[in-house]
């Protein structure tokens, strides 16, 4: 269970986040949205105390989060970042096993049990047979979901992944999403997609300029009335199929 | 393609089955199967039996090296005296200049050159996977210029002439660290150090720290002062001999090669980003901080006795990851074993190369490693695209 109440950010005298208040339940999946710029990721970083916040409390299961000490934190709560490439060539075994990390003290070795769970956290995204390939050398989905399966190795109860479906083609984007879904971990998403968030989301919280503008479940925050405003654009609810809905955008000066 | 079979696999393809296999509702896999394969064992097998081939080829290495010089000595003669030396049960069958050249001479050399080189390897795959920069190591981030520095100063002018014998050590060390720091102050910009900026600021650092040294040697009015600078700049192991200072050496190597095994999980995480490493619980700022201390304690030690050798902690981290992969655990002992080996090849070859003249050694190292790095750049590249 993750806690936020009336978050407040800001880098120097520029607020980015204010009083932003959240409520993530066990197994709930939630998605961050918002437009570029409206305080997603930095929302996200002081869900995992990489960012403390100026005002207001982030909980972890009740625990204040920037209390709780940097290893036993990282036994609850893994993240999937997004970072810059980097030149150094880790095989995706390897950065499947530093998801056992924070399991590991430092003279400890890894044991076969650690060798195991990160195999099976590999076996879980589909991507056994890419272990002994060169992380750097994967595809965009493929590494997404080498990544997830370091966070799975760290066995923490919670997730937060920031734009996982980003630079992926539509089938990786519903794969990556659904997967998280399955997992029954409790989850935060940042998203950029609102459709994706429609469909895999329990709860959604969209923001705008630091500030909350609706949080609810998709069929609350996903409506012409709340997304116009704040995306600036024409939105038309169409329901899909399977009886979910899904909208389709337009500019706003378009005529019709 | 690959990635679209695992992905989209419904008919039985790799990574069909994977979801209806994971047990929905549990984060905490405590049972795992027997059968579950390990990860990570086939590569950990294989760089164990490349550790155990290098300390090999290394024994073999100070042997052979040993008898190399002006006056050639025979392998077996070299081992009979070392082992003599070391307290073993041989009868001497050797001359007094046999047993002077190599017990007295060559073996202080060669012991250095072991430490030298593996000291000046970790340090720079340490360096690399702190910096996430394959270009990284301690010449070119300034901290090789520093300890020279701070070693010049400690001979020509007494600076740390309180610490007695450990005057040169500690002010090379003090260099290293506070060149080390200042292209780190240099290299922020809102809490953030970036790899380029961190090169650039080593590389400006390492050139003024150069010109400092250069004009101390040349301050000082000492007799042999263009002969001081090619040491400092370019390095040697012509001073080495039996003493603390060659043990302070080597249990420093030591100390640090240890200290980077057990910090490994550390550097793979930082390796891989600052926000990824926090996640796993390892603080990144706290974590570059002991790194670099540690690393600047062993380049300070090693430049204090043999100069700033470059192109050692640049190219031999490379040639590791090649064997090992770029996971620090394996990697480190691969490493060490090769910039020793490396090193004392390269000394051998000062040695004899231009008779009856020494070469500095970091000519050597430089013309080696620069092609070799070349290489191993296109190599690298050409497989990721």
């Amino acid at each position: 269970m993750i806690t936020a109440e009336n978050v407040s950010c800001s880098y120097g005298a520029k607020p980015v986040l204010q009083g932003v208040s959240l409520h993530v339940s066990p197994g709930e999946v939630m998605g961050l949205l918002g437009p570029n710029g409206s305080g997603k990721t930095t929302l996200l970083r002081t869900l995992y105390g990489s960012l403390i916040p100026d005002g207001g409390r982030v909980r972890l299961d009740g625990e204040e989060i920037h209390r709780i000490p940097a290893r036993r934190l990282a036994q609850r709560l893994a993240v999937v970042a997004q970072e810059a490439p980097s030149d150094l060539m880790l095989s995706v075994a390897d950065v499947v096993l530093l998801g056992r990390t924070p399991h590991l003290g430092t003279f400890e070795r890894q044991s076969g049990r650690d060798r195991r769970i990160a195999a099976r956290a590999l076996q879980r995204v589909g991507a056994l047979h890419l272990a002994d390939r060169e992380f750097n050398g994967l595809s965009g989905g493929e590494r997404q979901r080498v990544v997830i399966a370091r966070a799975l190795a760290q066995e923490a109860g919670c997730i937060l992944l920031d734009e996982p479906t980003n630079h992926l083609d539509i089938s990786y984007q519903h794969e990556v999403l659904h997967l998280v879904r399955q997992l029954g971990t409790t989850a935060v998403v940042v998203l950029h997609d609102l459709n994706l968030a429609a469909r895999y989301c329990d709860s959604i919280l969209l923001l705008e300029a630091g500030r909350q503008h609706a949080y609810g479940t998709p069929e609350e925050v996903l409506t012409r009335a709340v997304v116009e405003p704040v995306y600036r654009v024409k939105a038309e609810p169409v329901v899909a199929e399977d009886a979910i809905t899904q909208l389709l955008f337009r500019r706003t000066e378009d005529p019709r | 393609m690959a990635q679209e079979d695992a992905v989209a696999g419904t008919d039985g393809r790799p990574g069909s089955d994977r979801l209806t296999a994971a047990p929905a509702g549990t984060a905490r896999s405590t049972a795992v199967p027997g059968d579950t394969p390990e990860l990570g064992r086939r590569m950990g097998r294989r760089s164990l039996v490349w550790t155990i081939g290098l300390s090999c080829i290394l024994c073999v290495t100070v042997a052979v090296c040993v008898g190399i010089g002006p006056v050639t000595i025979p392998p077996g003669t070299v081992l009979g005296i070392l082992g003599h030396g070391l307290g073993l049960p041989v009868d001497p069958s050797w001359t007094a200049a046999e047993q002077s050249i190599v017990w007295d001479m060559r073996a202080p050399r060669v012991l250095l050159g072991l430490a030298v080189g593996a000291g000046l390897a970790v340090c720079g795959a340490a360096l690399q996977g702190m910096v996430r920069n394959i270009l990284a190591d301690p010449y070119i981030l300034g901290i090789s210029g520093g300890a020279s520095t701070g070693a010049a100063a400690a001979i020509l002018f007494g600076v740390a002439a309180g610490a007695g014998q450990y005057a040169l050590p500690l002010s090379a060390f003090l260099g290293a660290l506070i060149a080390s720091s200042l292209v780190f102050l240099l290299a922020r910009a809102n809490g953030q150090v970036t790899s380029v900026r961190l090169l650039l600021a080593g590389i400006a650092v390492g050139y003024a720290l150069s010109a400092t040294t250069s004009f101390l040697i040349f301050a000082s009015d000492d007799a042999e002062g263009s002969r001081s600078v090619m040491f400092w700049l370019l390095g040697s192991l012509a001073l080495a001999r039996w003493d603390a200072f060659l043990a302070l050496v080597v249990a420093v190597v030591l100390v640090t090669v240890a200290f980077l095994v057990l910090w490994a999980r550390r550097l793979d995480a930082l390796s891989v980003g600052d926000e990824t490493s926090r996640a796993l619980g390892v603080a990144p700022m706290a974590t570059r901080i002991q790194l670099l201390v540690v690393v600047s304690l062993c380049t300070g030690a090693v430049v204090a006795a043999a100069g700033a050798i470059g192109f050692v902690g640049l190219v031999v981290p490379h040639l590791g990851r090649r064997i090992a992969g770029a996971a620090h655990a394996r990697l480190i002992p691969v490493v060490a074993l090769l910039g020793a080996i490396l090193l004392i090849w390269a000394d051998a070859g000062a040695r004899v190369l231009m008779p009856p003249r020494e070469l500095p050694i970091g000519i050597i190292t430089a013309l080696v490693g620069a092609p070799f790095l070349l290489i191993l750049i296109r190599r690298m590249y050409a497989r990721l695209s």
